[in-house]
């Protein structure tokens, strides 16, 4: 454990090097273990990718290289080759897509509903909400299985994104209550008296005012959706029908190059499945750290 | 006639409401009903569900594989939960002194917890490969003779554990616990400071207390999440090449949702299944409504938490 000083960011730099000095020094075995730390999160990661790019010959060999003699950037290729990749990255990005949508507008609307409207029962409605967090999607997944199956939907690919247009689940329902409480009243009641109706004022006073809450709640859906296994495991037979997490098993089970390793590849496709969520990170990264950070302290 | 303001207002709630009211009840209050049902019924899918009063209930309770689940999921919770915690609290520390690179490191930190479980798991695989994998190279460095990890029975539950934390650690929990480090206020230390309170006696008296809300949302979330355990599980013990069952070797990674998913879609046995799955809501409840009890306890509230709901 390394001993927390947590007075040091606030005090302010000295302006005498010697004791800008004497602090940087004592800086140096904090900064040692933030970096054997940063080792143990990177490395593997480093590894995957330096592993996607060797041939099939550098993969068992004891000692371990390091860099690949010659980087395969081919080996990204051969893997769409080897499985349907790309029908599986269009389906995940269908069902992200359409997941998306239907969560982001059925819980906002929903969240309006509680945060703006006076209603018979809404406290407790709302507290019955926030009570469905608690439950695991295990615990309801056979029943819903059967109704699947009773609907004509298993085995496609509605089965995964329909039941998000239904409320969009408790968490995204109360991030979005949690900011429409914060946005003035005043503004809502100028537009009705200007005679604005209530979805009016949602789409052109609250929602412009909200962009953060739904860039946020975005992120989550497309990681939630992208990321899902078990909705895909459980509701999908096809191999055409399969999103990119299921998919990506199934990669592994057919991959093959006569006897050869394959690791190289598997590294590569997994790669593939992680590309997107790194890019919505680069991007969105204030977003992001605000949506969880919003969510753990309001939860 | 008009109606009234308020039945104006009321009608729109409600109607605002609509798409969760439909969703609740289709979706979970429908299914819980209908897996009470189902949890008293031997049921196969090919035939109509055959009530059989609690047979199901006592099949659990004798079943040894059950046990063996359930053991396994208290095992990988109650090391998981608390040292990823203890994790994130220490790396949320280092971060949030002044070093040089801190957004980088930060990033670094974080990465691993934005990568799908499905890539974290085939990542960790070729990591744990027993002969040429990295982790047992790097071993070999240092003159240890590494494990066979998710082969071996002794070593299957922590690999996953090692694994789930290189997830878990640098993510979400390390971000809430940094705001509210950030959160603390400063005058709070200086004042410490001035009583002659060292850097101990500021960490455990200041800190760990104003930083506990964060602590309990953690451990909340972390224990129903730990609880859950499937996807790494699932992924990492049923591929490695082989065609093998899910949760080998010798059962040694069986979580309890891993047992339920090969009773309900493996061998179709929907009536056991949803016995099972009722058994597991119970544990849950129980779970949570124990930790907030106990949190009167040990968790700190400002005077001034105006926006609590």
């Amino acid at each position: 454990m390394v001993e927390p000083t947590l007075s040091a960011p606030q005090v302010p730099a000295a302006r005498f090097g010697g004791v800008r000095l004497r602090q940087a020094t004592r800086m140096i075995p904090t900064f040692l273990v933030v970096l054997v730390l940063a080792a143990a999160f990177g490395l593997p990661f480093l590894w995957a990718v330096l592993t996607s790019l060797k041939v099939p010959r550098e993969i068992f060999i004891f000692p371990p290289t390091w860099l690949p003699e010659a980087p395969q950037w081919s080996n990204y290729i051969e893997v769409f080759r080897q499985a349907p990749l790309a029908l599986f990255f269009w389906n995940s990005l269908k069902v992200t897509v359409l997941t998306g949508i239907g969560q982001i507008l059925s819980a906002s609307l929903v969240a309006y509903g509680f945060a703006r409207f006076r209603f018979p029962g809404r406290n407790i409605l709302f507290l019955v909400m926030l009570s469905t967090l608690m439950l695991p999607p295990q615990i309801t997944i056979i029943p819903t299985f059967l109704l699947f199956k009773w609907l004509g939907w298993l085995d496609e690919l509605r089965s995964l994104y329909i039941p998000p247009w239904f409320g969009g689940g408790a968490f995204a329902i109360f991030l979005f209550r949690q900011f429409f409480l914060t946005i003035p009243r005043e503004f809502d009641e100028a537009a009705k008296i200007d005679g604005a109706n209530s979805l009016w004022i949602f789409f052109r006073v609250l929602t412009p005012l909200s962009v953060p809450v739904f860039v946020t709640m975005g992120i989550f859906s497309f990681l939630g959706s992208w990321n899902d296994f078990f909705g895909p495991l459980i509701f999908l037979n096809t191999t055409e029908k399969f999103t990119l997490a299921l998919g990506l098993t199934y990669f592994q089970r057919v991959v093959s190059l006569g006897g050869q390793a394959t690791e190289h590849l598997m590294m590569a496709a997994s790669i593939i499945m992680t590309l997107p969520c790194l890019l919505v990170f680069v991007l969105l990264q204030r977003y992001w750290i605000q949506g969880i950070v919003m969510s753990g302290i309001k939860g | 006639m008009r109606m009234s303001s308020a039945t104006r207002e009321a009608i729109e709630g409600y109607l605002y409401i609509a798409p969760w009211l439909v969703g609740f009840a289709v979706f979970a209050v429908g299914p819980m009903l209908a897996s009470i049902y189902l949890s008293l019924t031997f049921y196969k899918i090919i035939t109509p569900p055959d009530f059989v009063g609690l047979d199901n209930y006592i099949r659990m309770f004798q079943d040894d594989l059950f046990w063996k689940s359930l053991w396994n999921t208290v095992y990988y919770a109650a090391v998981f939960v608390p040292v990823s915690i203890a994790g994130s609290l220490c790396c949320a520390l280092l971060l949030n002194q002044r070093i040089l690179g801190r957004t980088i490191f930060r990033a670094i930190y974080f990465l691993p917890s934005i990568t799908p479980i499905v890539a974290t798991a085939f990542l960790w695989l070729w990591i744990f490969q027993p002969n040429v994998g990295l982790a047992n190279y790097l071993l070999d460095l240092i003159g240890i003779e590494g494990p066979r990890w998710l082969d071996d029975i002794q070593w299957s539950k922590p690999s996953l554990i090692v694994i789930s934390l290189w997830g878990a650690v640098g993510g979400g929990s390390m971000l809430i616990f940094l705001a509210g480090l950030q959160g603390i206020p400063i005058e709070l230390y200086e004042s410490a400071e001035i009583d002659g309170a060292g850097n101990q006696a500021k960490f455990w008296r200041i800190t760990i207390p104003l930083l506990s809300p964060s602590m309990f949302f953690n451990l909340v979330l972390g224990l129903i999440g730990a609880m859950q355990m499937f996807t790494l599980a699932f992924v990492a013990t049923s591929g490695a090449g082989q065609t093998r069952p899910a949760g080998g070797p010798a059962y040694s990674t069986l979580f309890y949702v891993l047992n339920l998913y090969n009773h309900a879609f493996d061998y179709w046995e929907m009536g056991y299944a949803s016995a099972l799955a009722w058994f597991f809501f119970l544990i849950l409840v129980i779970l949570t409504y124990w930790q907030l009890r106990l949190s009167r306890s040990w968790v700190y509230y400002e005077f001034d938490q105006g926006e609590r709901w």
